[in-house]
């Protein structure tokens, strides 16, 4: 259970940047995902924890230790790929035992307990049996329960997976989720995951961090996070967003004129971007509220997505209502956020308010 | 890199689709490709082993075993022993630096390698005897430490090094290309050295594609005519290789005794080409990235 300690990690690809200037601390034993969009430098930063590319500046320490002067081979991580990168050549189980078997002569253990060793981890990943097959005989999730197994072969000092499930479909990649949470209770491994997927982040991972272009956004928990976004990156990246640029008068939101009904205390007056997720909505009566027109209307699921058109060419929103809401059939539908936030039109985060 | 070994699904089988010629058309194609195949290809090479057996096969053994003749066979077992195995060290090692490596100059380098395909032999071989001959660049220092370099071995060998420099690394570089660098940094992740990476993880991914890269390379060696004659001097029983030795005897009027000797060579090459073959047909996946000749 070792702890991460990345310095003020800067990476440049022939003077392009791909990291600037990021510091992360991970707490041994914790299951942590970075979260980005593609080109956001999160597969950079876990190939650097990894040794796999080395920082242009800043250092990552594993424990008290500065792995960063530690070339990959010394690191001992366990690296998943993500295409896996099975040895063709090689059976499942030669695939699991490689790393021991490439061990210096005074540490290699012997060949009985390599294979041991290999079969008790073909068994950890419930893939008994199979182990005399080759990697084409098998299954795209089995693939990447070998890949796991090899990783974890070698007792990694933590454990790094670059989107172990992105080549999966959807049902395999739910079931290999929770499996992966079990392992990582079971084996307490400090654990690093790639993925471009918010749900998988939420639902997996004890902290999230959140990157785009280069940059840290946010760290927190999945919670954190999805409450409390920072910024209108990190709230419109995690989860549904509806935004609309409003007015604040008066300690109040206003939208095309008309006060909506949310009070902003202690809110630098002028104008200002509302964000709020689709389904944290109540539908009122009063005159205090917005008023859409509804331009579409489709059912996702159990609930009924409906989009509109705010009074006074304001812009498009999008709003949930229960698939079965009589409201569902009007053409015109007044509403108001039950929880939301606000950030300045720069684009800084600041004063947040939730009502 | 994950391959796909799986047969692709086979066609469906419509004989009407719109890239199907009418009959007439197709049985012209075909006529017209068989006999162009055996005028220009199968035809000389008959021809090669009816000439070489016209007077008898007692005459055909008698022209091999001549003394002449072993010694430019021998000599051309030699030059290939050398200048393969070396050709397929350079040839792993530059494929190696290019396909998984960036730096400056690779462009230049790519085009270096393809430099003997793109120069006639001859210039080769005159480039040899410029640089290393009585009157070339270190020629005065060759003969005063008793050196011979042209018109001995070392210059066959040489040449024929220069000649089939890009056959290994041609067939390497795109096969190590398509497979990248996924396999080796996970060997390296897992605490394998580099000698351990190249010897379990590379060198197994791409043996077919080397095998076959040797095979071309061999033919060639046995086979180069024009660069190994310019550096040879034709020293007979000393300095001729096959395709020489049978120059000369074709330029004595002993045809037969000529095509004894060409028949053998032919047959290195047909035996080559069936070893290819069967590799094609039991590794045709592996190879698909490769097929460029």
């Amino acid at each position: 259970m070792e702890d991460i300690s990345v310095r003020h990690v800067r990476k440049e690809f022939s003077r392009y940047p791909a990291l600037n200037d990021v510091s992360l601390d991970i707490k041994g034993g914790e299951l942590i995902a970075l979260l980005g969009p593609s080109g956001s430098g999160k597969t950079t930063l876990l190939r650097l924890i990894a040794g796999l590319e080395s920082p242009t500046a800043g250092q990552i320490f594993f424990g008290d230790e500065d792995a960063s002067a530690k070339t990959v081979q010394d690191r001992n991580v366990g690296f998943v790929f993500q295409a896996y990168a099975l040895f063709r050549n090689m059976t499942v189980l030669d695939n699991i035992s490689f790393g021991l078997r490439m061990r210096p002569r005074q540490t290699r253990p012997p060949k009985a307990e390599i294979r041991r060793r290999a079969m008790e981890l073909l068994d950890l990943v419930q893939l008994s049996g199979l182990d005399k097959r080759y990697p084409q005989q098998l299954s795209g999730g089995q693939r990447q329960r070998v890949a796991l197994a090899r990783a974890l072969a070698i007792e990694p000092r933590v454990l790094l997976l670059d989107e172990p499930f992105g080549a999966l479909d959807a049902q395999v990649r739910k079931e290999l989720r929770k499996w992966l949470r079990e392992i990582h209770d079971r084996t307490g491994h400090t654990t690093v995951f790639v993925t471009h997927d918010q749900e998988e982040a939420l639902e997996l991972a004890d902290r999230l961090v959140v990157m785009s272009q280069g940059n840290i956004e946010q760290v927190g928990t999945p919670d954190e996070v999805y409450d409390r976004p920072n910024s209108p990156f990190v709230f419109s990246f995690i989860g549904e967003s509806s935004a609309l640029p409003v007015t604040v008068e008066n300690n109040e939101l206003w939208v095309g004129g008309r006060a909506i009904g949310l009070a902003a205390p202690e809110t630098e007056e002028g104008v200002a971007r509302l964000y709020f997720r689709p389904h944290d909505v109540e539908l009122v009566e009063s005159d205090a509220c917005m008023v859409g027109v509804v331009v579409s209307s489709r059912r996702v699921g159990g609930t009924r997505r409906v989009e509109l058109e705010i009074g006074g060419d304001q812009g498009l929103v999008e709003i949930d209502l229960p698939f079965d809401h009589p409201a569902g059939e009007k053409s015109r539908i007044a509403f108001r956020p039950k929880r939301w936030r606000l950030y300045p039109v720069a684009g800084e985060s600041v004063g947040s308010v939730r009502s | 890199m994950v391959y796909d070994s799986r047969p692709a699904p086979a066609a469906p089988d419509i004989h009407s689709g719109a890239t199907t010629e009418r009959l007439w058309v197709r049985v012209v194609l075909v006529a017209l490709a068989v006999v162009f195949m055996a005028l220009v290809l199968v035809m000389p090479l008959v021809l090669v082993f009816s000439e070489a057996f016209r007077k008898g096969a007692e005459f055909f053994f008698k022209s091999l075993s001549q003394r002449d003749a072993v010694t430019a066979i021998q000599l051309t077992l030699t030059v290939a022993a050398i200048a393969v195995p070396l050709n397929l060290v350079f040839g792993v090692a530059a494929s190696w630096a290019i396909a998984k490596f960036e730096f400056k100059g690779k462009a230049f380098l790519i085009t270096l390698i393809d430099l003997p395909f793109s120069v006639s032999p001859v210039v080769s071989g005159l480039v040899y005897v410029l640089l290393f001959g009585a009157q070339g660049y270190f020629g005065p220092w060759l003969k005063a430490n008793d050196i011979e370099i042209i018109f001995a071995v070392p210059g066959i060998v040489l040449a024929t090094i220069f000649v089939t420099f890009p056959f290994v690394a041609r067939e390497l570089i795109p096969l190590m290309q398509v497979q990248g660098n996924g396999d080796e940094e996970a060997a390296l992740s897992l605490g394998a050295n580099g000698w351990q990476t190249f010897w379990h993880v590379t060198l197994p991914n791409i043996k077919w594609g080397l095998l076959y890269g040797v095979l071309l390379c061999n033919a060639r060696a046995m086979g180069e005519f024009g660069a190994v004659s310019v550096v040879s001097g034709h020293i007979r029983g000393k300095t001729t290789t096959m395709p020489l030795h049978i120059e000369i005897l074709y330029n004595e009027y002993n045809f037969a005794g000529a095509f004894a000797v060409a028949s053998l060579l032919a047959m290195l090459a047909l035996v080559t080409l069936i070893i290819k073959t069967v590799l094609e047909l039991r590794f045709g996946d592996e190879l698909a990235a490769t097929r460029r000749h």
